[in-house]
C-alpha cells in the first residue's frame, strides 16, 4: 500500500487539520514534518479532503502548508520477549534508552524500538513440522526472567496454517525467523516480534469465563471486605491526597499475580520514579527475584504530551493482553483514568464536538466501558487459563463522585473502592469508605462472619450519628459498646500501616486467622460498670491488637500477644 | 520573506487576528499600539488566519497596527548577571539595570525524562512544627499554599525561603500587590539574599494576560541553574491569577469551558509548570512553592482542586495557621523515616488525637456533658494549637518532637494515645 501525503491547513494546540490526497485510514499514524523532525500523530477524524490529527508531541514551530506523511498503519505496539522490566512512555518508547540518547529532557520526534534488537534469546521449539496451527498457538518458547515466554503464531494471521519449518533450539534475536507457516496459498515467516494495534483487543482465546478466583492483595479491607478477582475490574475514586496512588503502589507490590503493568497516566512523574528506583531493589516474595522482573511501567505523566496520555492506557492494556495469551495472570493498574478522560475532552473540544456533562464528549461512557471490557479471565485454545485484571483510579473534580467519569466507571466495574476525605483527614488509612464501597466478588472471609462485621460497622456509625444529637449521656451503654466495637474493627483491621513491614501486607491465611479473633470480640457479651470503663477497655484492647498486628505470624511472640488479647477479653465477659 | 503586516482583521478580548503567511505555531510577534510595542504569541493557525494573544492586552490596538513576526518562540536570557535583578513577565528589566539578551534559551521547554529523576531525599527545615513534624517539606517538592485572600501566605513563603538552605531563589509574581513585591524585595535584601535571587514580577496594576509568562520564564531560568548543579527554590504567587488569565484567553477563543468557565486543559496547563520541580540525577534541583488563593475559601474550586491533584501535597493556611486537616506533604515519608525514630509516631498520633479533640469541641458547642475523656482531649487540643500550630513558634524538628511527647504525657495515659507499646517504652516521658 502506498501511503498518502498531506499539507497542514490549520493548527490548534496539538490538533492539526491536514489536507490530503489518496486514501487515509481512521486512526492511522501520520507524521507532520518539521525540518528534520518527524512528529508522531494519529488521524482522529476525516471530513472530505481534510483529516484532523492529534499530535503526540508539542506542535511549536509547525506551519500551515508544512508536509505530512501518512503511514497507512494503525498505532501499534511491539510484542515479544524483553518487555518485562522495561519503562516505556505512552507510545512504547523505552525511557532509559531515550535518556541515554537525549539526556535530561524528552526530545520530540525521537522514537526508539521497544524491544532490544541485539539481544539473543534461547529459543526452544514446541510445535513440530507439519503441525496445524492458528493465531495465538504456541510455536516455541524462550525464558524471560522467571517466565516461559511463549512465541505464538502472530495474532494478525487469519485462518489455519501448517508449520513448514521450525527453528532448531538455539539463540535468536527477535527479528530472526523462528518458523515458516503455510496456509496453502502463501507462506508467512514468523519472528519472535509481532505488532498489534493498541485500540483493538487481542482475542485469540477459546472463551471468556466468569471471574471467580480471588486476587489477594494483602490489603485487609480489600481482600476481606471489598475483594477483587482475577479477570475482574475495580475502580478507586477519591479526592486528591486520599490515597489512590499509595493504594495502587501497595497493590503493585503485593498482588498475587504473575505480571503487573503500571500505567502512570497523566499524574506525577515523581511517583513513577519511586517505582522505577525501588522495584529493582525489592524482592518478590513468590519468586525471590526483583519485583521489576515481573513489572512493566507505561508512563505518560502529566507534563508529557496529552495525546500520548490517551494512547498510554491502550498501550498498557495491549501488553497485558499479550501476557494473558501465555496463560499468565496479569494485573493492570491505571492511575488515573480521569486524566485519560480529560485528554479525550481536550481533543473533543478542539474538534468542536457537541459536549456532554462537564464538557466531556458524549461517547465518554462507551470508551470507558470498552476499556474495562478488555479485562477478563479466558480459556486459551489449549485449555490453559489466563487473566487480565484492571484496577483504575478516578480523580473526580472537587472530590465529588457525581461526575461523568466516576459514574461511567461505576457502571462497568465489579468493585468500587471509594476513598473518603474524612477518613484520610483523620489518617485512617487506607481511606476506603467501609460503608459506601462495594464489591460483587466473593471474599476469603466466611459469609456469616463478614455479615456480622458489616452490620457492626453500620450500627456503630448509626450510634455515632445519634450521639452527635443526643450526646454520650443520652446513649445506652449497649449502643455505646456497639459503637466502640465498630471503632475497634476500624482501628485494628480496616486500617493498616502501609509503612510497617509486617502490618503493611497481610497474607490470606493471616487475614482469616485475624478475622476469627475479631469475630470473637464482636460476638462477646461484655459487661462494664460505665462508659468510661468501656472506653478504657477498648483503648487497651486496640493497642494490644495493633501491637499484635506488627508481629510476624510464625513467632512465639505472636502467640503470646494473641493470648493477651484473649485474656483481656475474658476479663470483661464473665459468663463466657 | 514578509514578516511585517499592517492589517488586523479581528480584535476580541486580548486576542487579535491577522492574515499572514509562513508563520510558525507559538511564534512571537510584536504589535504596535498607541501605548508602545506589545508582545504577542501565535495561539491558533487556520489557513492564513493567525490568532495572537496580546500579553499587554489588546486595548488601544488599531486595525492598521503594525504586526511584526519575530520568527522564534518566547525566550529568556540566561547568565549569572540575572542574579539580583528584577524583570517583568516578559523578561524586560523592571529595575534600572541593563537589558539582558545573552545566551537565549526557550521557555516552556520539554519535560524531564522520568528516568533522569531521582527520589528526593533531603528535608528542607523551616522551624515551623506544622511543616517539619507533620508535613515535612522535601527538596524538589512542588507544593502550593492554599489560602483565602488576606491570609499571610506571602510572609509564609518569604519565611520558608529565608530559612531554607538553597543556592538560588526565584520569585515569580503574578498579580502581586506592589506592597507585597516590595515586601519580598526588602526581606531578601535584609537577609542578604537578594544577590542570589531573581525576581520576575507582574503586579496587579499590569494587564492580566501578561502574567501568563511568569511561571514559564521563572522555571526556565530555574531549570538552567539546576542543570548547573544549583539547588533552586521557586516561589510563585499567586497561581490563581495565572489560571484566571488562562481562562480569559480560553473564553476569548470561544473554547468550551469545562468547569466554572475554566478551560478543559487547566489541569495540563498547571501540570506543565508544576512538573518542572525536579531532583536531577547528577545535577541540582528545583523546589516550587506556590500561593494559590481560593475564591470563597472553597477548596473544590477548579484552581485549588486541579492544583491539589498535581502538586505533592499542600499547606492549607487558615486563620493564620497551617491547618492539620487538608494540609499534606506527600513526600514526607521519603525523609521522616530517617530523622528520628519517633517522628512518624508523633506525626500520626498527635493528628489522630487532634481529630478527636475537634469532635469533643463539637460536642461541647452542642452543650453536651463532657466526659473525662472529652476533657482530656480539650486540654490536649488547646495546648496543641498554642504550642505547635501557632505560626510564631520557631523551633527545630527535634525540639518539636520532644514537645509533642511532653504535651501528650501531660494530657493522657500512654494506652489512650494508641501508640505502639515499644515506642511508649522508649519515648514516653517519665514522671
Ligand atoms: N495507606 C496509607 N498509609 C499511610 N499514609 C498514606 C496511605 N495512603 C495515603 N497516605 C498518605 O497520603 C498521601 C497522599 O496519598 P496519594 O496516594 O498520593 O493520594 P492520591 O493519589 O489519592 O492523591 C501520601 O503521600 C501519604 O502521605
Ligand atoms: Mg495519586
Amino acid at each position: 500500500m502506498t501511503a498518502s501525503h498531506g499539507k497542514i491547513a490549520g493548527i490548534n494546540g496539538n490538533m492539526l487539520t491536514v489536507e490530503f490526497d489518496g486514501p487515509v485510514i481512521q486512526n492511522e499514524v501520520a507524521y507532520p514534518v518539521l525540518n528534520d523532525l518527524r512528529l508522531k500523530a494519529e488521524v482522529i477524524r476525516i471530513r472530505g479532503a481534510q483529516a484532523d490529527l492529534q499530535v503526540f508531541e508539542d506542535t511549536t514551530g509547525l506551519r500551515v502548508g508544512g508536509p505530512v506523511e501518512f503511514t497507512g498503519e494503525l498505532l501499534s505496539v511491539e510484542l515479544g520477549p524483553g518487555l518485562l522490566g522495561q519503562v516505556f512512555d505512552g507510545l512504547q518508547n523505552p525511557l532509559p534508552e531515550l535518556a541515554e540518547k537525549c539526556g535530561f529532557f524528552l526530545q520530540r520526534g525521537t522514537y526508539l524500538e521497544a524491544l532490544p534488537r541485539g539481544r539473543k534469546w534461547e529459543f526452544k521449539p514446541a510445535a513440530g513440522q507439519g503441525a496445524a496451527v492458528r493465531a495465538g498457538d504456541v510455536l516455541g518458547s524462550v525464558a524471560e526472567g522467571m517466565f516461559t515466554h511463549q512465541i505464538m503464531v502472530p495474532f494478525n494471521l487469519p485462518g489455519r496454517y501448517t508449520v513448514r519449518e521450525i527453528a532448531a533450539p538455539g539463540s535468536y534475536t527477535v527479528e530472526q525467523p523462528v518458523a515458516t507457516l503455510d496456509d496453502g496459498a502463501s507462506r508467512a515467516q514468523v519472528t519472535m516480534l509481532q505488532r498489534w494495534p493498541v485500540k483493538l483487543p487481542i482475542t485469540r482465546y477459546a472463551e471468556r469465563l466468569r471471574p471467580t478466583e480471588q486476587l489477594v492483595t494483602k490489603i485487609r479491607i480489600l481482600d476481606s471486605f471489598f475483594p477483587v478477582t482475577r479477570g475482574g475490574t475495580y475502580c478507586i475514586p477519591g479526592p486528591f491526597g486520599a490515597g489512590k496512588t499509595v493504594l495502587q503502589q501497595l497493590t503493585s507490590r503485593h498482588a498475587d499475580v504473575d505480571v503487573v503493568i503500571v500505567a502512570a497516566c497523566g499524574e506525577r512523574a515523581g511517583e513513577v520514579v519511586e517505582t522505577i528506583r525501588e522495584f529493582p531493589k525489592l524482592k518478590d516474595p513468590r519468586t525471590g527475584l526483583s519485583l521489576m522482573e515481573r513489572t512493566i511501567i507505561v508512563c505518560n505523566t502529566s507534563s508529557m504530551p496529552v495525546a500520548a496520555r490517551e494512547a498510554s492506557v491502550y498501550t498498557a492494556v495491549t501488553l497485558a493482553e499479550y501476557y494473558r495469551q501465555m496463560g499468565l495472570n496479569v494485573l493492570l493498574l491505571a492511575d488515573s483514568t480521569s486524566r485519560w478522560a480529560q485528554a479525550l475532552r481536550e481533543m473533543s473540544g478542539r474538534l468542536e464536538e457537541i459536549p456532554g456533562d462537564e464538557a466531556f464528549p458524549a461517547y465518554l461512557e462507551s470508551v470507558i466501558a470498552s476499556f474495562y471490557e478488555r479485562a477478563g479471565i479466558v480459556r486459551l485454545n489449549d485449555g490453559r487459563l489466563g487473566s487480565v485484571t484492571i484496577g483504575g483510579t478516578v480523580s473526580p473534580a472537587g472530590g465529588n463522585f457525581e461526575e461523568p467519569v466516576t459514574q461511567a466507571t461505576l457502571k462497568v466495574v465489579g468493585a468500587f473502592h471509594g476513598l473518603s476525605r474524612e477518613r484520610s483527614d483523620a489518617r485512617r488509612y487506607p481511606a476506603i469508605h467501609p460503608l459506601d464501597s462495594w464489591s460483587k466478588y466473593p471474599s476469603l472471609i466466611p459469609e456469616d462472619q463478614l455479615m456480622l462485621a458489616r452490620r457492626m460497622l453500620r450500627d456503630g456509625n448509626d450510634v455515632n450519628q445519634m450521639m452527635k444529637v443526643v450526646g454520650e449521656e443520652g446513649t445506652a451503654i449497649e449502643d455505646f459498646i456497639v459503637y466502640l466495637k465498630s471503632e475497634y474493627i476500624d482501628a485494628v483491621y480496616l486500617q493498616q500501616d502501609a509503612y510497617d513491614e509486617v502490618d503493611g501486607a497481610t497474607p490470606a491465611d493471616r487475614q482469616k486467622h485475624m478475622f476469627e479473633r475479631l469475630y470473637s470480640v464482636l460476638m462477646a457479651r461484655m459487661h462494664f460498670k460505665d462508659k468510661a470503663g468501656a472506653r478504657k477497655f477498648f483503648q487497651a484492647l486496640t493497642q494490644a491488637t495493633k501491637d499484635w498486628n506488627r508481629i510476624p505470624m510464625d513467632s512465639d511472640e505472636f502467640k503470646a500477644a494473641e493470648r493477651r488479647i484473649t485474656q483481656m477479653l475474658a476479663e470483661v465477659t464473665p459468663n463466657a | 520573506m514578509r514578516r511585517i503586516y499592517n492589517r488586523v482583521e479581528r480584535i476580541a478580548g486580548n486576542v487579535i487576528s491577522v492574515r499572514a503567511q509562513n508563520v510558525s505555531y507559538r511564534e512571537l510577534a510584536q504589535v504596535a499600539s498607541g501605548r508602545g510595542v506589545s508582545l504577542t504569541q501565535v495561539i491558533r493557525l487556520q489557513g492564513d488566519m493567525v490568532s495572537l494573544q496580546v500579553f499587554e492586552g489588546a486595548r488601544g490596538i488599531a486595525t492598521n497596527a503594525e504586526v511584526r513576526f519575530l520568527g522564534h518562540p518566547m525566550r529568556t536570557a540566561f547568565s549569572s548577571a540575572l542574579l539580583g535583578r528584577v524583570f517583568t513577565g516578559s523578561g524586560a528589566p523592571r529595575d534600572r539595570g541593563p537589558v539582558l539578551d545573552e545566551n537565549l534559551t526557550d521557555i516552556g521547554g520539554p519535560s524531564v525524562n522520568p528516568a533522569k529523576r531521582i527520589i528526593p531525599r533531603r528535608m528542607i527545615r523551616t522551624g515551623i512544627p506544622m511543616i517539619d513534624v507533620f508535613n515535612t517539606l522535601v527538596e524538589s517538592q512542588k507544593l502550593p499554599v492554599f489560602s483565602v485572600a488576606g491570609e499571610p501566605y506571602n510572609p509564609l513563603l518569604a519565611r520558608i525561603a529565608m530559612q531554607a538552605e538553597v543556592d538560588i531563589i526565584i520569585l515569580g509574581g503574578m498579580g502581586l500587590k506592589h506592597d507585597d513585591y516590595l515586601y519580598f524585595r526588602d526581606t531578601l535584601e535584609e537577609n542578604g539574599a537578594l544577590s542570589r535571587s531573581i525576581l520576575f514580577i507582574h503586579t496587579a496594576a499590569d494587564p492580566t494576560v501578561e502574567c501568563l509568562m511568569v511561571p514559564d520564564i521563572s522555571l526556565a531560568v530555574a531549570e538552567r541553574f539546576a542543570l548547573q548543579g544549583k539547588r533552586v527554590l521557586v516561589l510563585l504567587t499567586d497561581m490563581t491569577n495565572f489560571a484566571d488569565a488562562l481562562k480569559e484567553i480560553a473564553i476569548t477563543m470561544e473554547q468550551i469551558p469545562s468547569n466554572r468557565g475554566y478551560p478543559g486543559d487547566l489541569y495540563s496547563q498547571l501540570a506543565a509548570r508544576y512538573e518542572k520541580a525536579v531532583d536531577f540525577d547528577g545535577a541540582g534541583s528545583i523546589t516550587t512553592l506556590a500561593a494559590t488563593t481560593m475564591p470563597g475559601d472553597d477548596v473544590t474550586h477548579p484552581v485549588p482542586d486541579n492544583t491539589g491533584y498535581i502538586t505533592e501535597g499542600q499547606f492549607y493556611l487558615r486563620n493564620g495557621r497551617i491547618e492539620p486537616f487538608g494540609s499534606l506533604s506527600r513526600l514526607k515519608q521519603l525523609v521522616n523515616g530517617k530523622t528520628r525514630a519517633d517522628h512518624r509516631t508523633i506525626m500520626n498520633s498527635m493528628i489522630q488525637l487532634y481529630a478527636s479533640y475537634r469532635e469533643s469541641l463539637e460536642k461541647m458547642s452542642m452543650g453536651f456533658r463532657m466526659s473525662d475523656w472529652d476533657r482530656k482531649l480539650i486540654k490536649y487540643g488547646e495546648r496543641f494549637e498554642k504550642e505547635m500550630m501557632d505560626l510564631n513558634v520557631n523551633i527545630p524538628l527535634e525540639k518539636a518532637l520532644d514537645l509533642g511527647w511532653i504535651i501528650m504525657a501531660d494530657c493522657f495515659e500512654p494506652a489512650e494515645t494508641g501508640i505502639p507499646t515499644r515506642m511508649i517504652e522508649q519515648f514516653w516521658p517519665k514522671k
